[in-house]
């Protein structure tokens, strides 16, 4: 099946008092109808600037873009801005973390949904709001109609996420971009919406990214994935494998790093040590040596490129260890 | 929302009063020129200042002058007579209202028009020439006094000694009933000259809001909507940023209502500020006490309906 986004060597820098701030460092991936992508990795890894930059909304005097981001024929990052406006929220749309501040507090559920769909579909008011209801039914919240004319502060976390998610797919979107969709929500609600995202998007065939640093939540709803740091994929592989064969000493981190109930709990969690790295003078070389426990005499000279894990395999990975060297136990 | 507006107009009345009280202690604690000599003349004899003493009812303890006061102005909405030349107070100050009221409102649509366009291109084009440029000018004009500003208007453009005399100048003041064009025209001046410091401290303002504003989540929502920028800026953003300048511009323009006593005198304008300066110049208690609870007045009512209108401005507020 061919791509219906497909991005090739996206770079973005910004220009800031403090210095170029290189957000993302050339980033490659493909997106198929229907699939989901999981991008993973930690605050200022450059996950959530690249997805806005495929939607044009980091263009700034201050910011360089380079690459390709096709989506059904059509570059994104030089298509003009009235053609991303007509993209923007109708063929690509988006969820955010944080459902509170994401909508607005002056305007009722109701008024925001409707101005969604009549941006990109010439319908009256009253069949917007028609729409606006169905959207929220289908979102499952009770009593719809009511609820248009609520404010987003009378409503809980987990049903303002519910909003945005059908304002998101009030025009059914051919590609939905969640950026971390559940971070702000509690637990229990939390598996909730990741449910009704994998329903509603086996309902409509809508093609997803979604952004995490919880690779509980990929996990879930992925089924490919692609672990950023400092701006680059440091390895990609189908969900299944990634998870039982890590490859990239980051990856293995991040897998380490997460609680389970499975394991015996005095063997207690094992964080990556160290903080993510600036992204206006990042380490030289592999960007992630400073914090690898396996980096050798190699790491901060040479930049590894991201290649398959072994011949053949679609397994990727972006690191100077040999293949067996990267399988050992640490 | 009934039972806050009630306990709030309650607190009017209780203010209106603290303000007529503390006004009328003060004129008789501190020292002040005697109102009776003052209207005696020239060459006062002490026995006709005496009888003017004792028809003014200055020889009364200031606690009975004042039960009298208020019992005037509670049962008969009577202010008294002005110690200078007998006039009512109440017709002083309705007389003087129309050209304080003209003054006020219309440079409140100007520093409104001005400041709010002027934030709005600053907010949107951010640390360009055309954003500090304009902030530049904004802090100017912040900083100019009003009497400075009025003077200089006078000598640039008044028609009798102005070196462009394109305008009336000071003393030209009309009635709108009088002759609506030259009410316009005698007023342009003051207008933009009271305005200037507003709009420039309403633009400033506007600008930190709407830039605030402009970053917030909410607006990023409103772009991936796919919406144009015009309305990102117009409907999502400024309907944020404009909130609080609602507020100020409810109290700023209660404030001028009471007299804008510095534009007033430079331009001779006969207004409720002129009045108020002549009277204290000539220790005219009733047009003194009449004067400042019309501006208290005008202040706790503006205030008063900034706090319903925010209730309705922003659906997160609600009064219990």
């Amino acid at each position: 099946m061919s791509a219906l986004l497909t991005v090739n060597d996206l770079k973005v820098s910004f220009d800031t008092e403090d210095g170029v701030v290189h957000a993302v460092e050339g980033v490659s991936y493909e997106v198929e109808p229907g699939k989901t992508l999981g991008i993973v990795g930690e605050s200022g890894s450059g996950k959530t600037v690249g997805t806005l930059t495929i939607m044009g909304l980091t263009r700034a005097a201050n910011t360089t873009i380079s690459g390709q981001a096709i989506f059904a024929g059509e570059d994104l990052l030089t298509a003009s801005e009235q053609q991303m406006r007509a993209i923007r929220g109708d063929e690509i749309a988006m969820i955010f973390q944080d459902p509170l501040s994401s909508l607005h507090p002056f305007f009722t559920i109701g008024a925001q949904l409707v101005e969604a769909i009549q941006v990109h579909n010439d319908v009256s008011k009253s069949a917007a709001r028609s729409r606006s209801a169905e959207l929220l039914t289908m979102v499952g919240l009770s009593d719809a109609r009511d609820r248009l004319s609520s404010y987003p502060h009378e409503f809980s976390g987990g049903m303002r996420q519910r909003v945005m998610i059908a304002m998101a797919l009030a025009n059914e979107p051919r590609l939905l971009i969640a950026d971390e969709p559940t971070t702000a929500l509690d637990v229990t609600v939390q598996a909730q919406i990741l449910e009704l995202i994998a329903d509603l998007q086996a309902q409509t065939g809508t093609a997803m990214i979604i952004i995490t640093h919880d690779l509980g939540v990929v996990a879930e709803v992925a089924d490919e994935i692609a672990v950023m740091y400092a701006g680059r994929i440091v390895e990609q592989a189908a969900v299944g494998e990634l998870f039982a064969n890590p490859q990239h000493p980051y990856t293995r981190g991040l897998l380490a790093s997460i609680p389970r109930l499975d394991r015996d709990r005095s063997s207690g969690l094992d964080p990556i040590a160290g903080r993510p790295p600036s992204l206006i003078a990042p380490p030289s070389g592999c960007a992630f040596h400073p914090r690898c426990p396996r980096a050798f005499d190699r790491c901060p000279a040479e930049l590894p490129p991201l290649e398959p894990a072994a011949a053949g395999s679609e397994h990727l990975v972006a690191c100077l260890l040999g293949a067996a060297e990267r399988s050992e136990k640490q | 929302m009934i039972r806050y507006i009630l306990r709030r107009l309650l607190w009017v009345v209780f203010l209106l009063f603290a303000v007529s009280f503390i006004t009328f202690v003060i004129f008789y604690l501190l020292p002040s020129a005697d109102p009776a000599a003052l209207r005696a003349g020239r060459q006062p004899n002490p026995e006709l200042v005496a009888t003017i003493r004792r028809q003014l009812g200055l020889d009364q303890p200031w606690y009975v002058q004042y039960g009298r006061y208020m019992k005037n102005l509670i049962f008969h909405f009577d202010f008294g007579f002005s110690y200078q030349n007998g006039v009512p107070v109440r017709q002083l100050i309705f007389s003087r209202l129309p050209a304080s009221i003209s003054l006020a409102a219309g440079a409140a649509v100007l520093w409104l028009v001005v400041g709010i366009g002027v934030g709005i291109i600053a907010a949107v084009r951010p640390r360009t020439k055309l954003d500090r440029a304009s902030m530049g000018m904004a802090l100017v004009g912040i900083s100019a006094p009003v009497y400075w500003l009025g003077l200089v208007a006078l000598y640039l453009f008044s028609s009798d000694i102005g070196l462009i005399p394109i305008l009336p100048g000071a003393n030209s003041y009309v009635p709108l009933s009088e002759d609506p064009f030259a009410w316009f025209t005698s007023l342009i001046m003051p207008w933009c000259v009271l305005a200037v410091s507003f709009a420039a401290f309403y633009s400033r303002l506007l600008r930190g809001n709407l830039t605030e504003v402009l970053s917030e989540d909410y607006i990023r929502t409103a772009r991936a909507k796919g919406l144009s920028e015009r309305r990102v800026v117009f409907r999502h953003g400024l309907r944020s940023a404009i909130t609080p300048i609602v507020t100020i511009f409810g109290l700023d323009l209660g404030i001028l209502l009471g007299g804008a006593i510095l534009t007033e005198t430079v331009f001779n304008i006969p207004g409720i500020g002129r009045l108020s300066y002549s009277s204290i110049v000539r220790s005219d208690l009733p047009v003194i006490q009449g004067t400042v609870l019309l501006g208290a007045f005008f202040i706790v009512f503006a205030n008063l309906f900034v706090d319903i209108f925010y209730a309705f401005l922003d659906p997160r507020v609600r009064y219990e």
